[in-house]
């Protein structure tokens, strides 16, 4: 297969000593397109996971009288989404037709879900910090906090499928356990955000959604990792990987920080922060392994050719050209 | 757009007919390519009348480097778009003018009008539509630029345009074949690399010229997208190729990323329902 593709004319007589490769490439390019996402959509899975947890946490404080927390969850939830939405519109190629996402609803696009699921949520966060905030309507308070914490989970966990449901080989060869590393990094940020906004004896429940939040991040990751063997490669390798390191070294601080320094107002307010930047580098190394793995054919190609798997990894010869 | 009586007709209609599956009840023969890439000479004629056809702007004009492809591949502006390989020549092969002693492989690439189309099944607006050829449109009116259909094709085709913030692809001029004519690329094709029609018709061409071919030798002929039981159902535009779909730039073993979808729901609600779970157990114990 040598030179199959990956050689130039001009230069024939060079790349006829390339050696020969396992499999060939058209000249390097990529075969699956990258995505066209701009850093609005990994900051939107960030918010939307913060906004979604922080719901239920919010819930939680709401309805066992912890106002302190559970205005700050509240107001983390509204800002979060409020900021969601401006990113998911300013994203779009024609902002202006944002609205056509709501001529259709369609099971097969998780995007049209998480826009139906987002508009039922998103009304109801803002109620629910408004009405909390001004303390007036306890009862449509009430009925709105519950609304939005059971909406919340959906808001963190559809983002999973949003960018599995592709042919991005890391997204969606990684389909088992994102809704589970979102979900984990979403309670994680939602408690960390409540460990830094509120006094260490009113964040009691928060540290505990974070601790949960912050193991479950850690484990799904590591499973993904695992299962995947070496297809997880552009989750570890360059700025991808770079990402996924800090948001790991932050995310485990943070939850040491949880565990043993949580009622210490300082410690635990570092501790909260660093478990929101861990959440927030998590999607961008998520999204960052996922751009990765679409430029680099081998990783479309070798899965496909089951070949990749238990062999050393190789540059496919058309690199040596590009 | 279509209603829930089509949808439940559509279950009972066999998979490889995706009209009828889309709620066409009386629609014509599904339609499509067949590129047979032995006989491509890659004079572009294909690429250059699609432009003409279908008004797609210019997209870049620069020296790639890749032999004579300077169109570099398939995009929200190119929706055909032809492939040089260069080889070393076998040992019986002629050696060009310039002495180098080259064998070249040439194809001409184009959507695959999927029989399972991800970029359809993922379109949040339906801008993306199957007509009644079975084929697969973008609505240029509709589509809100959100990129999600870029990601989803497994083989790039389909790209968002810069310029107007859409996205574009092969409509395999939707526009003619209602009238009865050609797409603009197989009417100037002068070898008949590209050839339209019904598909069953075309697959049977093919098996005809894939068992000549082979008789003659080149046992390295084979058929790609042909097979309705592959990743994406059959392509509605599939190909002769004489080598691995790789060396092309055509991924190896396609899959409708919508085909796991339903694991996907399953892990993403037992995921919601884990942190419901959390968030209930967090709250619980001691309110502090």
């Amino acid at each position: 297969m040598t030179g199959g593709a990956g050689r130039r004319g001009r230069r024939g007589q060079e790349a006829q000593q390339v050696p020969d490769a396992e499999f060939s490439s058209y000249y390097g390019r990529p075969i699956v397109r990258e995505t066209v996402w701009g850093p609005d959509i990994p900051s939107y899975l960030f918010l939307g996971g913060l906004a979604g947890a922080s719901s239920g946490l919010a819930a939680g404080a709401h309805l066992t009288g912890n106002r302190e927390l559970g205005l700050a969850a509240k107001a983390a939830a509204a800002g979060a989404i409020s900021l969601s939405m401006v990113a998911l519109v300013h994203d779009l190629g024609r902002p202006i037709r944002f609205v056509n996402m709501l001529r259709v609803l369609k099971v097969t696009s998780p995007m049209s879900v998480g826009t139906w699921i987002l508009s039922a949520y998103t009304p109801l966060a803002l109620t629910a910090a408004g009405c909390y905030l001004t303390r007036k309507s306890p009862l449509l308070d009430t009925v709105a906090t519950i609304g939005a914490a059971a909406l919340g989970p959906a808001v963190a966990s559809y983002t999973g499928v949003l960018l599995a449901d592709t042919a991005t080989p890391a997204w969606h060869g990684a389909y088992h356990e994102l809704p589970y590393l979102f979900v984990g990094s979403a309670a994680s940020a939602a408690g960390g955000f409540g460990m830094l906004a509120v006094r260490p004896d009113k964040a009691r429940q928060a540290v505990r959604l974070a601790i949960v939040g912050a193991t479950a991040e850690l484990a799904a990751r590591h499973l993904l990792e695992r299962r995947l063997g070496p297809d997880a490669e552009p989750y570890r390798a360059g700025q991808a990987g770079t990402l996924m390191k800090a948001a790991e070294a932050l995310t485990v601080g943070g939850l040491a920080g949880a565990i043993v320094a949580r009622s210490h107002r300082a410690a635990a307010a570092c501790s909260g922060a660093a478990l929101l930047l861990g959440s927030a580098l998590t999607r961008f190394g998520i999204f960052e392994a996922g751009r990765a793995s679409a430029r680099d054919p081998k990783y479309t190609v070798g899965p496909q050719r089951g070949g990749l798997r238990g062999r050393p990894d190789r540059e496919p010869p058309a690199a040596e050209v590009q | 757009m279509t209603s829930a009586a089509s949808r439940l007709r559509g279950l009972f209609v066999p998979p490889a007919d995706p009209a009828a599956r889309a709620g066409y009840a009386d629609h014509p023969p599904r339609v499509g390519f067949f590129t047979d890439t032995s006989v491509c000479i890659g004079c572009k004629a294909c690429e250059v009348a699609c432009k003409e056809w279908n008004a797609v702007p210019e997209d870049g004009i620069s020296l790639s480097g890749m032999s004579y492809d300077n169109t570099v591949g398939l995009s929200a502006s190119t929706w055909r778009h032809v492939a040089f390989i260069e080889r070393p020549a076998g040992p019986d092969a002629d050696t060009g003018p310039d002495g180098h002693d080259l064998s070249w492989l040439m194809a001409s690439d184009v959507c695959k009008h999927c029989t399972d189309a991800a970029c359809l099944d993922v379109c949040p607006t339906g801008a993306l539509m199957r007509t009644e050829f079975g084929t697969v449109v973008v609505q240029d009116d509709i589509c809100n630029g959100c990129g999600y259909c870029v990601s989803a094709c497994p083989f790039g085709v389909i790209g968002r345009r810069p310029t107007d913030g859409g996205a574009h692809k092969c409509t395999l001029c939707y526009d003619r074949i209602g009238d009865g004519l050609k797409p603009a690329c197989a009417k100037a094709c002068p070898t008949e690399s590209i050839q339209f029609g019904p598909l069953d018709e075309l697959r049977e061409i093919a098996q005809r010229r894939v068992a000549e071919l082979h008789e003659t030798g080149q046992s390295e002929a084979r058929l790609y997208g042909e097979d309705p039981a592959d990743g994406v159902g059959g392509f509605g535009a599939f190909f002769l190729l004489l080598d691995e779909p790789e060396v092309y730039g055509l991924p190896p073993d396609p899959q409708a990323t919508t085909r796991d979808l339903g694991r996907m729901w399953r892990h993403a609600a037992l995921a919601a329902a884990s942190l419901a779970a959390a968030v209930i157990a967090a709250s619980m114990r001691g309110r502090s």
